[in-house]
């Protein structure tokens, strides 16, 4: 979008609050909710993708090296990564640390 | 290579047409499983949704998760939408106006929407034999609006509006069968999936867009808030609730049952309710009358699936 989502008036919306940009809510930075963020360790990761397959906010890439990672901009924290992994690679550790 | 099936998560559809930045609660296993069937159907697709939980956390006004043509509706009218969609494309085909292609139609709702509100257009829209799928999104209670009991939640769930307490044990009702109102109709393809057996219903999801007519996936999503358990937890409740046949993963084909997942070891439905905080009220007797219910429906299924 042009504008920041907060300065949007009634005005620049489409004719029947159409929304014609796709997949805008990328602009919506769940990252902030976060009160603990997995970390992976390489080592151990066998990079079969379960993290990445099970995360319902998308928020799981691939690093070029092959392993998983999450991106924090988008990460809330929920923990299922760190509770599926396999191997068990992935630790929460809290937010304030 | 054809012979076998192989299930990798690597192997899976890469594309993502539910982007982050939705504002589902932490752990929400219903947006896990919009993501999977939205990766199942790629993206020649068109989505009516029903006003629920995935409706608000993805579509607030000037923000979209979708990268699919997406509809707005009223609860009623997820189904009836579709296939007004479905109908005047097929006319719009047919005229030359557009170019002709493959479009999934894709009606989706609550359990709320599906099994309450929503009941008459759908039923409506299964009988007129649309080419479209219906996915209902069962987390079993009303959760967008505070979690009030719908039709689709289970004997003693405490929920606000069925509380337990002294006087009341919560939910008084069984469960709505929806996915046998669903093979009532006869319709060619009726599934129930849940999203942690995520290649289950990416391929349950593939073959209902293949197969002409009429298609009903029935998705169990845990609601972490709703069910009152840890965020992490979402994927292992999902498995519990396969694992004590609670929810039997089966399809049915043109009529013919088939179990997709029979349980290793049938564990007992105490260690699906101990978990959750809205079961937790539950005495023994309520728990053997609940075990004795899920074991009449299962074996009601596998009966079925041997007779097919």
């Amino acid at each position: 979008m042009a504008k920041p989502m907060d300065q949007i008036t009634w005005r620049e919306l489409e004719v029947g609050a159409v929304v014609v940009e796709v997949g805008n809510a990328m602009e919506y930075e769940t990252g902030s909710w976060r009160s603990e963020r997995p970390v992976v360790n390489r080592e151990q990761c066998i990079k079969c993708g379960v993290c990445w397959l099970f995360c319902p906010d998308v928020c799981i890439v691939r690093a070029p090296e092959g392993h998983f990672e999450a991106n924090l901009t988008y990460c809330k924290g929920c923990g299922i990564c760190a509770k599926e992994c396999p191997v068990g690679c992935i630790t929460m550790i809290s937010e304030e640390e | 290579m054809d012979r076998f099936s192989v299930f990798t998560s690597r192997l899976v559809e890469k594309s993502e047409n539910f982007t982050s930045g939705h504002r589902a609660c932490q752990g929400c296993a219903e947006a896990l499983a919009v993501r999977l069937v939205l990766k199942a159907l790629g993206r020649d697709t068109i989505v009516a949704m029903a006003t629920g939980c995935m409706e608000i956390i993805s579509s607030p006004l000037p923000l979209t998760a979708w990268k699919v043509p997406w509809i707005h509706n009223a609860f009623e009218n997820p189904a009836a939408v579709i296939s007004g969609c479905e109908s005047g494309m097929k006319a719009l085909m047919r005229k030359g106006r557009v170019p002709k292609k493959k479009i999934n139609f894709v009606g989706m709702g609550g359990d709320g929407a599906t099994a309450d509100i929503g009941m008459g257009p759908l039923s409506g829209a299964l009988e007129r034999g649309h080419d479209m799928v219906y996915v209902c999104y069962d987390n079993e209670a009303y959760m967008n609006t505070g979690i009030q009991r719908s039709s689709s939640t289970p004997y003693g769930a405490s929920t606000t509006t069925s509380p337990a307490g002294t006087v009341s044990f919560g939910q008084q009702t069984e469960k709505k069968n929806l996915t046998q109102i669903a093979v009532a109709h006869n319709i060619p393809y009726v599934a129930t999936a849940c999203p942690s057996f995520p290649f289950d219903l990416l391929e349950k999801v593939k073959k209902a867009a293949a197969l002409p007519g009429p298609a009903y996936i029935h998705i169990l999503s845990v609601c972490p808030t709703g069910w009152r358990i840890q965020t992490e937890d979402a994927i292992k409740f999902g498995r519990l609730a396969v694992d004590s046949c609670i929810f039997p993963l089966y399809e049915v084909t043109h009529g013919k049952y088939n179990l997709n997942y029979r349980p290793y070891k049938k564990i007992p439905v105490e260690e699906y309710l101990k978990g959750q905080g809205r079961f937790r009220h539950l005495t023994d007797e309520e728990i053997s009358h609940i075990q004795t219910t899920v074991d009449r429906d299962y074996q009601k299924i596998l009966k079925r699936c041997e007779e097919d």
